[in-house]
This record gives structure tokens, C-alpha cells and sequence, in this order.
């Protein structure tokens, strides 16, 4: 495989590829590091990766995985999810061209079937048998789903007082699930603590991290594939620990590097909840780290008030000219609509957050004209069903044309 | 004054494998630096430019003390200091 070691992104020590996560020098996170030297030829490269499957396998020359490329893995193959041209959207925002990356269109609904993918493949090879994670939701549906699939036991430990939705998503699958009376940073601590004394259990977003968070990348490779292997101008993501934002960029990074795409990569926006918003607050005070915050916002998913990749999302957001934005519970509600009634497309709230910060960078001007934008939309819009109730009216009717006439008077076309 | 410190893995070899420490002082700092006395290459570890590192997170009574008072946090005789590792979740 192209991947060599993990690497500390702090004091750059070096370890090997095991279920390792923290600098035991200086604390720092391990990113995985490769060597793409074996991948000069780009031709070859580009058509193992058109004639790959119609998941994030056919990425497989970029992730920390062993072996040759997969036809097919067993588990819940995610990605390849629709980029769609949103020219509804772009007009009511005043801007040229933008694209919606739907995430929501993976097996269980959110860009979490990614990363996980790559994290319970990794801990398979690296011979564990049960798969656990701290989550927001998203992650336990997915965890959940894939441990079910891959015949793994999984403890999902949520905050306990997540939506409904997420909860349920999550049990059917019958994994051991966890409510923890305390918001998602409880929930995380705890899990640090128990991934110490549990060494044969992966936690995907523990001691799996650094594989976990590669399978963010693909959300990156896949829009440059989609857009004709070409680089949009802007990407709007949304912000929690930052791992998402942080590894998009690092996704084009990589494909410029080995000559699959030229350009830059392009300018880098997140998008926070004013109730979570700690990089958000950081990025609009200058500071290059994110003081905590206790979250309290409706947008549960991005609902993490100690942002572990915070410091590496506000580098990314100043080093390519973007910026950290935040938007309130009353615009996220608004988001959600604005992209269904343009786009068709039903987002969770953290895709509310997105579009939101999307209307309000148009709003202020930041968006050129000419711009190519690609929204990155993460999650289901059925599983925060609560953020939209009582936004619209519905029309009760006798089952009579006179009572659905009355209710139309005056809107029904001859 | 007795306090526990909790060590997670990562600084457990430094310490002869124990998961935990004794402790003594009324802060969080004094509580630290009773523990680099005897185990002084922890220091560096959990330090930089005499302030804890930014991927380094320290409860008391499973709160985070930079939504206390940091290293000026008090500590009551008996309690529980947990140190862990800042980069999981998300």
C-alpha cells in the first residue's frame, strides 16, 4: 500500500501503521503519511481508478489499506454519491455556479459511512473484532450499520439526549447501544478513557483515527472526478471536530500532487453553529487555537464543543484565502428549506449549517461571480425531522372537490 | 492531601506501567508538579513554554479545567485529576 507510517503532526515522530492515535511524545494527533512515488504514472493511476467500483474502493491507491484494489469488500460500500448542479440555488443566491456534493446518499445516509468504511476495514486487517465510537449520531448509525455487516460486535455510546431518528437508526441495527447522560464532549472523554483499558476494541474515532479520518479524502477525490477531473473554486463544509474539512483539503492536495488535477486547492470555507462554534469564534478573533465551548445549538451533529482538528481547520481556512462562519438556530431552520425548495434535496441540520453559511458568504459579497462553489451536504434531512416541523402549513380536506377547491380558491389554473 | 491522577496509556510506561499516581497540592498545577518530582520526564510531556500543550486535556471531577480556572483549578483532598489525550472524536 501507498501508506508508510502514521506521523505525528506536531513533532513529526513517526510510528508504525497500527491502531495508534496520539504522539505518546508531545500528545499530538497521527496522521497517516504516504509515498505516491509509485504512482508516477497518472494515466495508470486515473484508470484504475475509472475502472474501480462505484464506492470509495476505487480510491483504494490513496488510502491505508494493504492489498490490491478490491472489486468488491464485503461491509457497506460508501461514496460515489451524486454531485448535482444546483442552478435553482445559485440564482436565488446571486451567484454563477454551485454544486451540491449529497452525502446524505450513502447506505446510511450521512458522509460517516466513509470514514467508517476505512476504519472497520483497517481494524479487520489489524485483527479486532469489535468496532465502538463516540458519536454525534451519524457515526453510530454508521458504526452500527457496518458492525452488522461485517459480523463485528460494536458499542455505539451517544449523548443521551439525541434525536429520536438517530437513536432508532442506530439500535435496529442491534448493536450495544450506550445513552451517556452528558453532552458529546462526556461521551468522548469516556470513550478515551474506556479505549485505554479496552485494547481489543477498535473505536473508529479513537485509536482508529488516523485511518478514519482518510476516508474524508474521498469526499474530495470524488468531486474533482465528477467535476471532469477539474478543481472547484470554493468548498463549504461544515465544522465539528474538523477532521472533515481538514481532510477535503488534504483529498485535492494529494490529487494535485500526483498530477491527477492541476490548480490549487481551492479556497476553503467552514461552516459552524453560533451555538457550537468554536472555530468559527476562533477563525473571526485571529487565534490559531479554539478555546471549548459547551454546545447548545439544534444542529446536535456538529455538536462538538472541543474541536480536536480546530487548530488544523483554521490553518486550512487562512492558508487558502476561505474563512469560519457561523449562523444561528433561526438561519440553520432556514438553510434546511432554502436548499429542499431549490434543490429538491432534504438536508439534516448540519446541512442546514452549510447552506446557510453558503447564503451569507453570497450575502456579503465573498463569492466572485465566475466561482465554481460545491456545497458538501453530510447528512439526511429524516433524521432531524424536528428542525423543520411547524415551517409550513399543510391543507386538510373534505374528500370532496368543493373542500379542496375552497382550500385553493383563487390558485387553481382553468 | 491525597489526589489521584489518572494516566492515560500514552504515559503509562513513564510511570512503570501504573494507570494512576498519588498526588499532592491544592491546584491542578501543584497537583502536576508533586507528580514531575518523582516522574520528572512527564514534564515535557504534558508541558510547553510552562503551560499544558494544546492536545492535552485535564478534568477534575470529569470537567475540563479550561472551563475552570486551568491550572489554578483547586482540588479537594480525595479527588480524581484525569489526564487525557485532546485528538479523539468527530
Amino acid at each position: 500500500m501507498s501508506a508508510k507510517q502514521l506521523k505525528c503532526r506536531e513533532c513529526g515522530t513517526e510510528y508504525a501503521l497500527e491502531a495508534l492515535y496520539v504522539c505518546s511524545e508531545c500528545f499530538g494527533p497521527l496522521e497517516v503519511g504516504y509515498d505516491h512515488s509509485r504512482l508516477a504514472d497518472v494515466g495508470a493511476v486515473r484508470r484504475r481508478i475509472q475502472g474501480g467500483p462505484q464506492n470509495i474502493w476505487r480510491y483504494h491507491d490513496f488510502l491505508p489499506l494493504e492489498g490490491p484494489q478490491p472489486r468488491t469488500r464485503t461491509g457497506l460500500p460508501a461514496g460515489c454519491t451524486p454531485l448535482i448542479r444546483a442552478d435553482r440555488l445559485a440564482a436565488r443566491l446571486g451567484l454563477g455556479e454551485v454544486w451540491v456534493k449529497n452525502d446524505a446518499a450513502n447506505p446510511t445516509h450521512s458522509f460517516k459511512d466513509r470514514v467508517v468504511s476505512v476504519a472497520a476495514t483497517r481494524a479487520r486487517e489489524l485483527g479486532f473484532d469489535t468496532l465502538a465510537c463516540a458519536s454525534t449520531g451519524n457515526l453510530a448509525n454508521s458504526v452500527a450499520a457496518h458492525g452488522a455487516a461485517l459480523g463485528m460486535d460494536s458499542y455505539v455510546l451517544i449523548p443521551a439526549d439525541l434525536e429520536e431518528q438517530k437513536v432508532l437508526a442506530t439500535g435496529v441495527y442491534g448493536t450495544n447501544l450506550v445513552k451517556v447522560r452528558g453532552n458529546y464532549d462526556d461521551v468522548n472523554r469516556l470513550c478515551t478513557e474506556i479505549s485505554g483499558d479496552r485494547e481489543n476494541w477498535a473505536f473508529v474515532n479513537i485509536n482508529m483515527r488516523p485511518y478514519y479520518a482518510e476516508g474524508s479524502k474521498t469526499v474530495a477525490y470524488e468531486i474533482a472526478e465528477q467535476l471532469g477531473w477539474e478543481l472547484p473554486d470554493r468548498v463549504v463544509v461544515p465544522i465539528a471536530s474538523g477532521s472533515l474539512f481538514t481532510k477535503i483539503g488534504k483529498g485535492f492536495e494529494e490529487f494535485i500532487g500526483v498530477g491527477l488535477i492541476d490548480g490549487d486547492v481551492p479556497t476553503m470555507n467552514g461552516a459552524q453553529a453560533t451555538g457550537c462554534s468554536p472555530v468559527a469564534t476562533a477563525f473571526e478573533a485571529g487565534r490559531d487555537f479554539c478555546r471549548p465551548v459547551k454546545p447548545h445549538t439544534i444542529a446536535k451533529s456538529l455538536a462538538i464543543g472541543n474541536p480536536a482538528d480546530g487548530p488544523y481547520a483554521l490553518d486550512l481556512a487562512r492558508a487558502t484565502g476561505g474563512s469560519i462562519d457561523m449562523v444561528d438556530d433561526q438561519e440553520i431552520r432556514a438553510g434546511i428549506r432554502l436548499l429542499a425548495a431549490t434543490t429538491g434535496i432534504f438536508t439534516e441540520t448540519a446541512g442546514g449549517v452549510t447552506t446557510a453559511v453558503l447564503q451569507k458568504l453570497a450575502e456579503a459579497g465573498a463569492i466572485g461571480p465566475d466561482e465554481r462553489v460545491v456545497i458538501v451536504i453530510t447528512g439526511e434531512g429524516l433524521k432531524t425531522l424536528d428542525a423543520v416541523r411547524d415551517s409550513f402549513e399543510a391543507h386538510e380536506v373534505d374528500p370532496t372537490i368543493e373542500s379542496f377547491e375552497e382550500a385553493f380558491a383563487g390558485s387553481v389554473h382553468a | 492531601m491525597a489526589i489521584t491522577v489518572k494516566l492515560p496509556t500514552q504515559l503509562r510506561e513513564a510511570v512503570g506501567g501504573a494507570a494512576s499516581v498519588q498526588a499532592e497540592g491544592a491546584t491542578v498545577g501543584e497537583a502536576l508538579e508533586s507528580v514531575f518530582t518523582t516522574h520528572g520526564e512527564l514534564r515535557d510531556r504534558l508541558y510547553q513554554n510552562g503551560d499544558l500543550r494544546r492536545f492535552v486535556n485535564v478534568y477534575v471531577g470529569g470537567e475540563d479545567i479550561r472551563f475552570l480556572d486551568g491550572l489554578e483549578t483547586e482540588v479537594p483532598d480525595g479527588a480524581e485529576l484525569t489526564i487525557l489525550p485532546a485528538v479523539a472524536g468527530g
